[in-house]
């Protein structure tokens, strides 16, 4: 019999921590410090409104880019929130999660051959969805003494005349990186000299915690050259809603259009209706809860601080990235031993590429009392660690 | 900085003073500082403990009460509201605008008690001329908490 499946896709490596998913899902006492999604509720005003749309029959097809009245409140948002312009009627798109949006807008650009710049670390998707569009990953690998920012000297080593698209996924999951105003025109300005194009992707824009989120895209000269992707899980904590939006040229967007027609249809209805409620009455909460997310940030770079352990304070997201070098063990040894004899589950810097190899990636998206518990055990295990003891485990 | 203390400490008055600062991105001394301010204007007017009676298994009973005065001459409502209030039984007085005047909120510990409190003490009031007495049944929120038990479902331990 000949193979059932595909060599491309055979090729690509299912996400590098699933082996540790395993384990921590079988321990049921252990601490988690693991999940890339916000611990609140969705705010109640839109889980209500989701309700509603289901009691009004609201459970059709919506039309293939989304329900007019979500991609008018996209186009106002995206306005009054990052000054950026985009119609509702042939520039916005949306998706099932920014995930889809990542993999459309990559198929809908790239030839065979072409390369993708990807800085790393970064969220797991973007090389493979690369690869399953026929381009070619090529990778950055980000600084922490730059506190993970991406750098124009960087770009300039990386760049071939087969380049096409650069990603640029800041707020960073898994550094807590942000890029401001000055960082992004330096790469705007290497954008247009070499006529690349952007897929930005700005999950995190709500969660920054130094300045307002800046985009690409609002850069003059950058709207025609990048794809905008956002969604709702982060700001409005909404993740298994599946939601996100794309925005890019219209040239471009009717391509990404095609994929998700015939792909997916359109996004599910009554998420769609429950984001309208979330553009148009939540801001307050999204305040909230990012307000709270800075409080955790605060006492989690407080702890690391006193308890000495080298970490860039990252001013985006929820998530800290602490090194753990002078350990002398790999980012997986080390997440391992720590799961293993204090049972907190944090995430090897190696899921999210090589380069993230001698940092572990630890999530705010709980509550400050479960993260006291969870730093004061990691603590002791970085104090039996520096004395040469094995760490002991806990009952 | 008076007004994002306050904020945190409604929810949580307990934090100790070094991680409210950190918490909150601000000097120790200046935390400490201005909320020893704030209890001296009785800004901060205490740090009381939101209990669920029932789950202690103590038995309480709570009425709000809707009261209809007569205001006095020079006085307005604020000389039959001191005379309300300063019944120990009493727990919130409220002036209030539409169909009558003052919510007023009793704790007792026997449905009892507080029928006694509303015909021998309230209604006997000069200015007083009805009560309508609305015992509670069931708390389900109080003071922005949630006082029953709903079942929360677990997240994922770990996830992309």
């Amino acid at each position: 019999m000949r193979s059932m499946v595909n060599k491309t896709i055979t090729g690509i490596a299912p996400s590098g921590i699933r082996k540790f998913f395993d384990i921590v899902n079988e321990m049921d006492d252990a601490i988690s410090l693991g999940v890339g999604e916000p611990d609140f509720d969705t705010p109640w005003r839109i889980r209500d409104e989701a309700i509603y749309s289901l009691e009004q029959g609201r459970t059709f097809y919506t039309s293939n880019s989304g329900l007019k009245s979500l991609k008018e409140e996209i186009s106002k948002y995206l306005e009054r929130r990052y000054n950026l312009y985009y119609s509702p009627n042939s520039e916005i798109m949306v998706t099932v999660g920014g995930s889809e949006a990542i993999d459309i807008a990559l198929r809908a650009m790239l030839d065979p051959g072409d390369e993708v710049l990807i800085p790393q670390p970064s969220y797991v998707s973007y090389a493979p969805c690369t690869i399953l569009a026929g381009g070619k990953p090529v990778y950055i690998d980000l600084k922490e003494e730059d506190e993970f920012r991406l750098t124009p000297e960087e770009l300039e080593e990386a760049v071939t005349d087969k380049t096409k698209v650069l990603i640029l996924p800041f707020p960073n999951n898994p550094t807590g990186a942000v890029m401001e105003k000055e960082d992004l025109e330096a790469v705007a300005q290497f954008v247009i000299d070499h006529d690349l194009f952007v897929l930005t992707d700005e999950i995190y824009a709500e969660l920054t915690y130094l300045e307002k989120h800046v985009s690409i895209a609002s850069f003059p000269g950058m709207r025609e050259r990048t794809v905008y992707i956002n969604g709702f899980s982060k700001a409005y904590a909404m993740t298994g809603w599946r939601l996100g939006y794309a925005c890019a040229p219209e040239e471009l967007l009717k391509q990404m259009l095609k994929i998700h027609q015939y792909a997916i249809m359109c996004a599910p209805t009554n998420s769609q209706y429950a984001a309208v409620e979330a553009l148009r009455n939540c801001q307050d909460d999204v305040d909230r809860m990012r307000e709270e997310y800075d409080h955790r940030r605060r006492y989690l770079m407080d702890r690391f601080r006193s308890m000495k352990l080298q970490c860039f304070e990252p001013f985006g997201a929820f998530y800290i990235f602490p090194s753990i070098r002078e350990f002398g063990m790999t980012s997986d040894e080390f997440a391992t031993k720590l799961l293993k004899t204090k049972k907190v589950a944090v995430v090897p810097g190696t899921a999210f590429g090589d380069c993230g190899e001698g940092f572990i990636r630890i999530s705010y998206a709980y509550s400050l009392e479960n993260l006291k518990e969870a730093i004061d055990r990691i603590e002791v295990f970085i104090q039996e660690l520096r004395a040469g003891k094995e760490p002991e485990g806990i009952k | 900085m008076q007004e994002k203390i306050l904020n945190y400490i409604e929810k949580n008055s307990r934090i100790d003073l070094h991680e409210l600062a950190v918490i909150l991105g601000e000097d120790e001394a200046a935390v400490l500082n201005c909320l020893e301010e704030m209890e001296q204007n009785h800004v901060i007017c205490g740090y009381h403990t939101l209990i669920n009676w029932e789950k202690a298994g103590v038995e309480k009973a709570k009425a709000m009460i809707e009261v209809r005065v007569t205001p006095q001459r020079g006085t307005g409502f604020d000389k039959i509201a001191q005379r309300i209030y300063n019944f120990p039984e009493v727990s919130d007085v409220y002036l209030i605008s539409g169909g009558f005047d003052f919510m007023v909120i009793i704790q007792g510990k026997t449905l009892r008690e507080i029928a006694d409190f509303v015909s021998q003490k309230l209604s006997v009031l000069d200015s007083v001329f009805s009560t309508k007495t609305n015992f509670i049944l069931k708390n389900y929120k109080e003071q922005g908490t949630i006082m029953v038990d709903v079942p929360k479902e677990e997240r994922m331990k770990m996830s992309l």
